[in-house]
């Protein structure tokens, strides 16, 4: 089974002048708008307890002002919580003192960050070093490895560049190869792709998705966007006012909204391209396969539509890689599936 | 109605008697430390007199080839290095070569202690609000009283003499470079930091990789003003036995010889368009990333 690598538990983030103060009459069950209003506190993040899954890709997802870049700064503390537990592989991230945390943001976790955030006075390669040089690690070696890193995100030849002289998707490429020279298990991702424009977006989706593959992090993303939520995540969080709203498979999120409030969020979503094979499919319970028609677990329901529309199948197979049948998918569960 | 005619003063005699009694503080504070104060600056008065015995001393080409070649690795300007080169002909042609020496030579030390004290001080106010709170005032003082009063306490505690007058010429030159650190400092951008921060840097590495390099053009410009403030200051400090370009000036006013008073008034323009040039242009220069976009 899956280890749990990052566990928040029953944690608080009270941004005022007393936040220990009036945590009292959050715990008492003072919503958001009457602790601004009554005591003109603002409550952040309520009671959030999430487990992190190891070499997953957890998406924290919600609309501006939902809290999730406050979450994402907790786990490197970034921002301190008001009240609650951060454990990163059985350690308590709170019990840390400031050398510890230090060794702890140089060794553990590597951000990457929505505006990029590089230095502009350093070079492309200086500016993939860096977590290295804090580190204090000799330079021949940091730059063997900044360079490895540079070529992976496909930036060879600009490593003497500038960042103004990037174009925000190259900056981008730079900010992720910054955080995996860091050689972290953690990866966290505050809106990393959001300042992109769509198709570089998608690229960087897939950059992200392709090195994950042979990497395998434990990747904390956050997006507002539920199509990249959908496309790169493991499991969802839905973010709503500081609160957990929903906490699922993407799969789920999209066909068991539990609130109105997801509900709402995914109700436009087109179900064929977000959903693969593998969610939708039911165990094979010997059923008849012999007129099936054969899909992989990974392809998009899009993938294979046309086939479905054109052949007419009344069972659809779902194969893994090894091409072994892994499930399967009636026409029936499917149209009900995207008629929705 | 006779409160609200005349106002209520302090008796004349009190008066005087509160004056004559913090003058005479002060006096006994000066003739007990004086010599202490005095012998704590005794390397930088030794520093001053050697580098001005250096300039004066030096063949005149040399002086002007390294000035020229200064000029040209700060800024690669070649307009500049022939500037350099004919103001300092024409200051040596008119007969003040000796007295530019000795200004060169004060604002270079002056120069050198406002960094020494002013780029740390800066560092500590950007770090520490409290600190800010109580530096600004200080400052503000500093910069607004007339340099005339601050100049009878330096001359109580250490005489008439080049160490006084190098102090006088720091107190007003150092602001702008306590202030420009300071605010460059607070002004670096947040996400950077953070970026910073999130890599597990030190105070040290967040200071010297990201907060002084940020703030280099905002910290360059305090220096640019440092300079120039040392040398408007040349001329008031010759009062209180400051050689250099300020002297014939003095005795210009004094006489009212218009044309020594101009030349040597030229001449401290010449330095400060020159030095004012050098350090702008080095400023800029490091600054390599800040060129344009290629993309």
């Amino acid at each position: 089974m899956s280890v749990v690598k990052i566990k928040i538990e029953s944690l608080y983030k009270i941004f005022g002048a007393n936040p220990k103060m009036v945590m009292e009459h959050v715990k008492n069950g003072v919503g958001k708008d009457e602790l601004l209003a009554k005591y003109s506190h603002v409550l952040g993040l309520q009671d959030i307890n999430l487990n992190v899954q190891e070499k997953s890709i957890q998406v924290i997802m919600g609309l501006s002002g939902s809290g999730k870049s406050t979450l994402i700064r907790h786990i490197n503390r970034l921002i301190e919580p008001t009240a609650g537990k951060i454990t990163v592989e059985d350690q308590d991230v709170m019990a840390y003192d400031k050398n510890a945390l230090r060794n702890f943001r140089r060794e553990k976790t590597a951000m990457v960050f929505q505006r990029f955030a590089l230095m502009p006075h350093m070079t492309v390669i200086k500016n993939v070093s860096l977590g290295l040089d804090m580190q204090g690690i000799k330079s021949e070696e940091t730059k063997e490895k900044a360079s490895l890193w540079i070529e992976k995100v496909g930036l060879s030849g600009y490593e003497e560049k500038y960042p103004q002289h990037l174009s925000g998707g190259m900056q981008q490429r730079v900010g992720l190869a910054r955080a995996l020279t860091n050689d972290a298990d953690i990866l966290l991702m505050d809106e990393a792709f959001s300042a992109l424009d769509p198709l570089i977006r998608k690229d960087m989706q897939d950059i992200l998705l392709e090195l994950q593959s042979e990497l395998h992090k434990t990747v904390v993303f956050i997006t507002h966007d539920l199509d990249e939520a959908l496309k790169i995540g493991d499991r969802i969080t839905i973010l709503k006012d500081g609160k957990m709203d929903q906490d699922d498979l993407p799969a789920d999120i999209l066909l068991n909204p539990k609130t109105d409030y997801v509900k709402k969020f995914v109700e436009d979503v087109n179900r064929s391209r977000v959903l693969k094979a593998k969610h939708i499919m039911q165990k094979l319970n010997g059923e008849d396969i012999s007129k099936a028609i054969k899909v992989n677990e990974n392809d998009f329901i899009e993938k294979f539509i046309d086939r479905v529309v054109e052949e007419k199948p009344e069972m659809i197979v779902v194969q893994d890689k090894q091409n072994k049948n892994v499930g399967c998918i009636s026409s029936k569960r499917l149209s009900e599936i995207l008629k929705k | 109605m006779d409160f609200l005619d005349s106002f209520p003063v302090m008796e004349q005699q009190e008066l005087r008697d509160f004056k004559k009694g913090i003058d005479l503080a002060f006096r006994t504070f000066a003739r007990t430390y004086g010599d202490a104060i005095e012998s704590f600056f005794e390397p930088l008065l030794f520093f001053l007199v050697w580098l001005e015995k250096l300039l004066i001393n030096s063949p005149w080409p040399i002086i002007i080839l390294v000035l020229a070649s200064l000029a040209w690795i700060a800024s690669r300007s070649i307009v500049l290095v022939i500037g350099t080169i004919i103001s300092f002909l024409m200051i040596g042609y008119f007969g003040m070569w000796k007295d530019t020496m000795s200004t060169v030579a004060i604002i270079t030390v002056a120069t050198l202690v406002c960094l020494a004290a002013g780029i740390p001080m800066g560092i500590l106010m950007a770090r520490s609000n409290r600190a800010q709170a109580t530096l600004l005032p200080v400052l503000d003082m500093m910069q607004t009283i007339p340099s005339f009063v601050y100049l009878i306490p330096i001359l109580m505690l250490l005489g008439i003499g080049k160490v006084p007058g190098l102090i006088a010429v720091c107190i007003y030159a150092i602001p702008p470079i306590i202030r420009l650190t300071n605010l460059g400092i607070r002004e670096v951008d947040k996400e950077a930091l953070e970026a910073i921060d999130s890599f597990g840097a030190t105070t040290w590495q967040r200071l010297t990789k990201v907060q002084i390099p940020l703030a280099l053009p905002t910290i360059f410009a305090g220096i640019n003003q440092t300079i120039m403030m040392a040398l408007a200051m040349v001329v008031i400090a010759s009062m209180i036995g400051v050689r250099g370009l300020g002297v014939p000036i003095l005795r210009a006013i004094s006489n009212q010889y218009l044309a020594l008073g101009l030349m040597n008034g030229l001449a401290i323009v010449a330095l400060a368009i020159i030095f004012d040039r050098i350090s702008q242009h080095y400023g800029k220069r490091i600054q390599k990333h800040r060129e344009g976009r290629n993309l």
